[in-house]
């Protein structure tokens, strides 16, 4: 491990938070971009060309804003609470594949576009995912608020429920890959036939994908599961009480929950980076991961803005008597198929 | 073994971001505290008794019942990752990995089937 | 560089684990537990276990944690007095108790360090190595499918015990 392997790392990994930052910035313009398009208004158009500086003008806004710890509150808990929701939501990134080798001139040598591969790589994942809990239920019982209290409690008790849908659709995939590394699973959609090649297009898999991509929208807390902060009946859930910067870690713990999750359906079902002339131009692997990623965004967005929310006892049932039985039921059908028609890639 | 140093290193810059924020907006947001802007958000109204209370004991069953199924999810990684390497390599095997692995499944859909029967994933009850 | 590592880790581990005990709050008690169990997980990976690790805080600080902050909250159990205090004769028991596990303890490492064993495997970071999910995977379902086979049927036994404890009140 040379002191140039160990800056590379350095680099990558500051230049992965400083994207999903930005990122987040902009997809929450998108999002109100979005909302306005389907409900046949402009939207944000007054800061900047197109309304384009405006996560700017909040930004700014928020670092501003008085920062409030409620005098009831067990401030050290309230305080560390939004840094526990963020840190695992900004570690999840490091071993998804966002492109091949590209030959980088400045430094003329060559660099594989992912930061780290790991043979354990979903499971790390998965384990992070798994901590995301406990800044909501911390946040909700800092607060010492009623709300937050049962905003936390609730979005918990969602967040366990459907973490176990989630887990269980990606066991059916790892039936067809026999790895967890992502970099491997992601070099195995390649092939002569193109589109044909990803695993979305593997008999039971598309199935699979259905479940994954509703419980992951759930592990997001988005609409129609955003249970957590219903306005109607709990204010704004766990981050009732939070203001400032604090309640934009809590907004970007979430967003950049929304981008891992897409990022791994498209790694998992997509082809990942790959596409057309990616052989050629490794580079071109970096759009197309960007491109499929945004395209399960705005889906998920278009879900947000088309469907009302759950109730409470609807969520749980739908998550632990529809999606749950699925998800097992389709590993049992995944298992058979792989049984008679074993996947052939080596 | 070196493939995982970059966890540590993304897990300091993210607590480091994670501190600058928090700090920033200690440093640069206005601070005018009243005790009625410190106080507990209820709607506008005199925050009524604690919101430490004892709360229903539903969350529990579902926090229990998750341990559970996640625990059998685990159990699953391992399989799923063997399986496809064994029907190339060990086809002798194929029948014994899939079955046993059906058999774990069976039992534990039937801990479903009675929790379900128990009414514990009935939130409304 | 993996002593010190080694030693960063235990110190941490170690650290927290007192927390644990002396921390009155009995949420800071669960937070504390949560830093033993991944400082654990580190101390995994350091000795090539990734798929342990990974399970160490899936399953521990994933989930079984979760369920001990659920029952904090859920509880709302002010500032804890010690249960030593209304029990005095149970402090006294601990001593002994304490001293028969330190006991143990240095039993199985005297013995293990006079057999000198060698692991089963070498260990390299290979994708076949020990520790990492294929052999686990591989031996788990071979060698151990007994054990395998019995833990279903055990959670099956803990899902009953589970219903049966928190539903006593008759519906």
């Amino acid at each position: 491990m040379t002191t140039a392997v160990l800056l590379e790392w350095v680099i990558k990994s500051a230049i992965i938070l400083f994207v999903l930052v930005t990122a987040v910035a902009y997809l929450t313009f998108l999002e109100r971009k979005v909302m306005s398009w389907i409900q046949l208004r402009i939207g944000p158009n007054r800061v900047g060309p197109w309304g384009l500086l405006q996560p700017l003008a909040d930004g700014v806004k928020m670092i501003f804003k008085e920062d409030i710890i409620p005098t009831e509150a067990n401030r050290w808990l309230y305080v560390i609470a939004p840094a526990i929701s963020l840190i695992p939501a900004l570690m999840t990134f490091i071993v998804i594949p966002y492109g091949s080798v590209v030959h980088v001139p400045i430094l003329d040598r060559d660099v594989a576009l992912r930061v780290t591969s790991m043979n354990i790589g979903l499971l790390y994942i998965f384990a992070l995912t798994s901590l995301g809990v406990y800044g909501l239920v911390l946040a909700g019982w800092a607060s010492n608020n009623k709300y937050s209290l049962l905003g936390g409690l609730r979005s918990s008790a969602q967040m366990i429920s459907y973490e176990l849908a989630f887990g269980i659709s990606i066991v059916s995939v790892l039936l067809y890959t026999g790895t967890l590394d992502l970099s491997v699973i992601v070099g195995q959609q390649s092939g002569r036939f193109g589109v044909l090649g990803w695993n979305f297009f593997k008999v039971p898999l598309f199935l699979v994908f259905i479940v994954y991509y509703i419980a992951s929208l759930a592990e997001c807390n988005r609409t129609p599961f955003d249970l957590p902060e219903a306005e109607s009946e709990l204010v704004a859930g766990y981050h009732t009480e939070y203001s400032s910067m604090k309640f934009v870690m809590f907004q970007m713990a979430e967003y950049i929950n929304l981008i891992t999750a897409s990022s791994i359906a498209v790694t998992l079902f997509f082809g990942g980076y790959i596409g057309p002339k990616v052989n050629y131009y490794p580079w071109l692997g970096l759009v197309y991961f960007a491109l499929k990623v945004l395209v399960l965004i705005l889906l998920a967005m278009w879900i947000r803005f088309t469907l009302p929310r759950f109730r409470y006892d609807q969520l749980m049932r739908f998550g632990w008597k529809f999606l749950l039985p699925a998800a097992i039921v389709n590993v049992i059908i995944t298992a058979t198929v792989v049984l008679f028609w074993p996947p052939q890639h080596p | 073994m070196t493939n995982y140093v970059p966890v540590l290193i993304v897990l300091v810059l993210a607590v480091g971001l994670a501190a600058v924020l928090i700090i920033v907006s200690r440093l640069l947001g206005k601070n005018r505290p009243t005790p009625e802007k410190l106080a507990v958000y209820e709607c506008g109204v005199e925050p009524v008794g604690t919101a430490r209370e004892r709360q229903s004991v539903k969350f529990y069953l579902v926090a229990m019942v998750f341990l559970l199924f996640d625990i059998e999810a685990i159990f699953l990684v391992p399989w799923a990752v063997v399986f496809p390497n064994v029907l190339r390599d060990n086809a002798a095997l194929k029948l014994v990995f899939y079955g046993e692995m059906m058999l774990f499944m069976v039992v534990l859909f039937i801990g479903l089937v009675y929790v379900w029967r128990k009414g514990i994933l009935e939130w409304n009850r | 560089m993996e002593k010190v590592l080694f030693i960063v880790l235990a110190v941490l581990a170690i650290g927290t684990a007192l927390n644990v005990i002396f921390q009155r709050n009995p949420l800071y008690s669960a937070l504390s537990l949560i830093g033993t169990l991944a400082s654990l997980s580190a101390l995994y990976l350091t000795l090539h276990a990734q798929f342990i690790a990974a399970i160490q805080i899936v399953v521990y600080a994933g989930a079984i944690m979760v369920l001990f902050l659920f029952v904090i909250m859920l509880l709302n159990v002010p500032k804890t007095q010690p249960v030593v205090e209304k029990h005095k004769a149970l402090g006294f028991l601990a001593i002994p108790f304490a001293g028969a596990m330190i006991a143990e303890a240095f039993y199985v490492l005297k013995t293990l360090a006079d057999k000198k064993i060698t692991p089963a495997f070498a260990i390299d970071t290979t994708d076949r190595a020990v520790g990492t999910t294929w052999s686990v995977g591989y031996s788990l379902f071979t060698q151990y499918l007994l054990p395998f086979e019995v833990t279903s049927v055990l959670i099956l036994m803990a899902v009953v015990g589970a219903m049966v404890l928190a539903r006593r009140e008759g519906d």
